[in-house]
């Protein structure tokens, strides 16, 4: 009994971390571009500084009308919302946010799950562009296709990378194995894997897909009401999980420079102070770059993030045999 | 020398910079702005000081000013001849029409028409936008007293005019 009801907890967990930390980001995103832009940003909403203008958001898409165009292909349609966000949902539960058994549940081969399921995640997209019978959706959906081939590669190696030094799958276990210098040793990695996660997540500067001076919105051009609002949340969603396994694998999970002088400082502190500092660089890349032309999306994957992966590759081979 | 990827930091510099200063945002509705001097908001009527010239109904590119009156008649103070004097019945602005040049205000010899910074003023309907003497009048209290002199700048004809007159009347 007491089996089903720590599980029962660490989904509720998992289910409420799922619900607000993307939350966080969408209103750090409001604000924090909102003043590098010079603007305020949301100031209504709730009271103090529009704290609660994305509630509000919520509340508003709630109440839209629900529209199927009439030549999609409904079940598709309307499934894919759920298939976009339910994998970052699943990831989440693999990932640790601290020392033991702070994980909704430890997976031996967890790395390998978590980039099997965010894959996953991608088809939402592809399905919505297929199945909304519309030409900017199509376009858009053979957009995301063409990204996601040429970045889920150095997404991979990078990953790979890290696994490979560690002598381990699991994500726990890349965290205990994981000591200070190897930030220096595996930036290459962690730079190719963030930006290739951007890139999957198609946030800006990676957001051709969706292009809105272009195409509208790319495959989500025909959804309204709450399933657009999913895919919102799927994307912010992404954020979090593309930042804590950034965190987890690259930056030393919840392991901080004073943990012995703090007497062992709350790990989840950390893990999570990691995660809303990438998150930030996420909404700062936004700000700052304009949108990556089709060609130079290919060009970067292929010519930049695949060689830089694969020489990081080499490199902790070379080095993992050496050091054992 | 040219640093491979200064582009790439100089941008995200320009934005943690901008995310550092106040914002440039004026939250109109709470906060009122802060208007220029001269500022052209509306126009404002001192009806005292109109004598029915016509000059600025007529002046007026988009004929936007309509003007009624009758004469009326003052009766003659002792041993004196009987006056006539214009009164104003109808002063409107109709600002749905009105291009906000000033003109009016120019050529005004009795300093009958003011600009107000006044700007709130919007209706539902266009045809409320005709304003008249009263509601013209009310925004005289908006009005601004008008900037100082140029100290450094010439000095009006009339006030040199003045003093030579004042200082041939002092000479003995």
């Amino acid at each position: 009994m007491s089996e089903v009801l720590e599980a029962a907890l660490r989904v509720v967990l998992v289910l409420g971390a799922f619900l607000t930390l993307p939350l966080l980001v969408g209103q750090t995103e409001h604000k924090a571009m909102a003043h590098m832009q010079s603007r305020l940003g949301p100031m209504y909403a709730g009271g103090f500084h529009g704290w609660a203008q994305l509630v509000a958001d919520g509340v508003k898409f709630a109440q839209k009308e629900e529209v199927v165009p009439a030549a999609a292909d409904r079940t598709i349609f309307r499934l894919a919302p759920a298939v976009a966000m339910i994998p970052y949902l699943v990831v989440l539960v693999a990932i640790p946010v601290g020392p033991g058994d702070l994980v909704g549940h430890d997976l031996d081969a967890g790395l390998f799950f978590v980039l099997a399921v965010m894959g996953v995640g991608v088809l939402g997209a592809l399905m919505a562009g297929w199945a909304s019978a519309n030409k900017f959706s199509l376009l858009g959906g053979l957009r995301t296709a063409a990204q996601l081939t040429a970045y889920e590669l150095p997404f991979i190696l990078a990953a790979a990378s890290v696994a490979m030094a560690a002598g381990t799958l699991s994500l726990p276990g890349i965290v205990d194995a994981w000591e200070p210098w190897w930030l220096l040793w595996q930036l290459p990695g962690a730079v190719v894997f963030f930006v290739a996660g951007l890139a999957e997540l198609q946030r800006p500067p990676f957001d051709m897909p969706v292009a809105d001076s272009e195409i509208i919105f790319g495959a989500f051009t025909e959804y309204t009401g709450l399933r657009f609002a999913l895919f919102l949340l799927a994307e912010y969603a992404g954020i979090v999980v593309l930042c804590a396994l950034t965190t987890v694998l690259f930056l030393g999970g919840w392991r901080g420079p004073f943990d012995e002088a703090l007497g062992g400082a709350p790990g989840v502190v950390w893990t999570l102070a990691k995660t809303m500092a990438l998150a930030f660089v996420v909404i700062w890349l936004r700000v700052s770059y304009p949108r990556l032309r089709e060609d130079q999306l290919q060009r970067l994957a292929w010519q930049g993030l695949v060689p830089v992966a694969l020489g990081q590759l080499a490199l902790t081979g070379v080095v993992a045999v050496t050091v054992s | 020398m040219k640093v491979p990827g200064a582009g790439l930091a100089k941008g995200l510099a320009v934005t943690l910079r901008t995310m550092g200063r106040r914002s440039v945002t004026a939250q109109y509705p709470d906060v009122k702005p802060e208007l220029p001097p001269r500022s052209r908001g509306v126009i404002a009527l001192l009806e005292e000081n109109c004598t029915v010239c016509m000059l600025c109904a007529r002046e007026c590119p988009d004929w936007c000013i309509y003007i009624d009156s009758h004469k009326e008649t003052i009766p003659a103070p002792e041993g004196g001849r009987e006056r006539q004097r214009n009164v104003l019945d109808r002063f409107d602005i109709d600002f749905s029409l009105c291009m906000y040049c000033g003109i009016c205000i120019e050529v005004c010899p009795f300093d009958a028409l003011f600009w107000s910074p006044e700007f709130e003023y919007s209706e539902l309907d266009i045809r409320d936008l005709t304003h008249g003497k009263e509601r013209l009048g009310q925004w005289m209290a908006t009005v601004p007293p008008p900037p100082a002199h140029d100290h450094h700048g010439v000095r009006a004809k009339e006030v040199d005019a003045a003093q030579k007159a004042a200082d041939k009347a002092i000479e003995p």
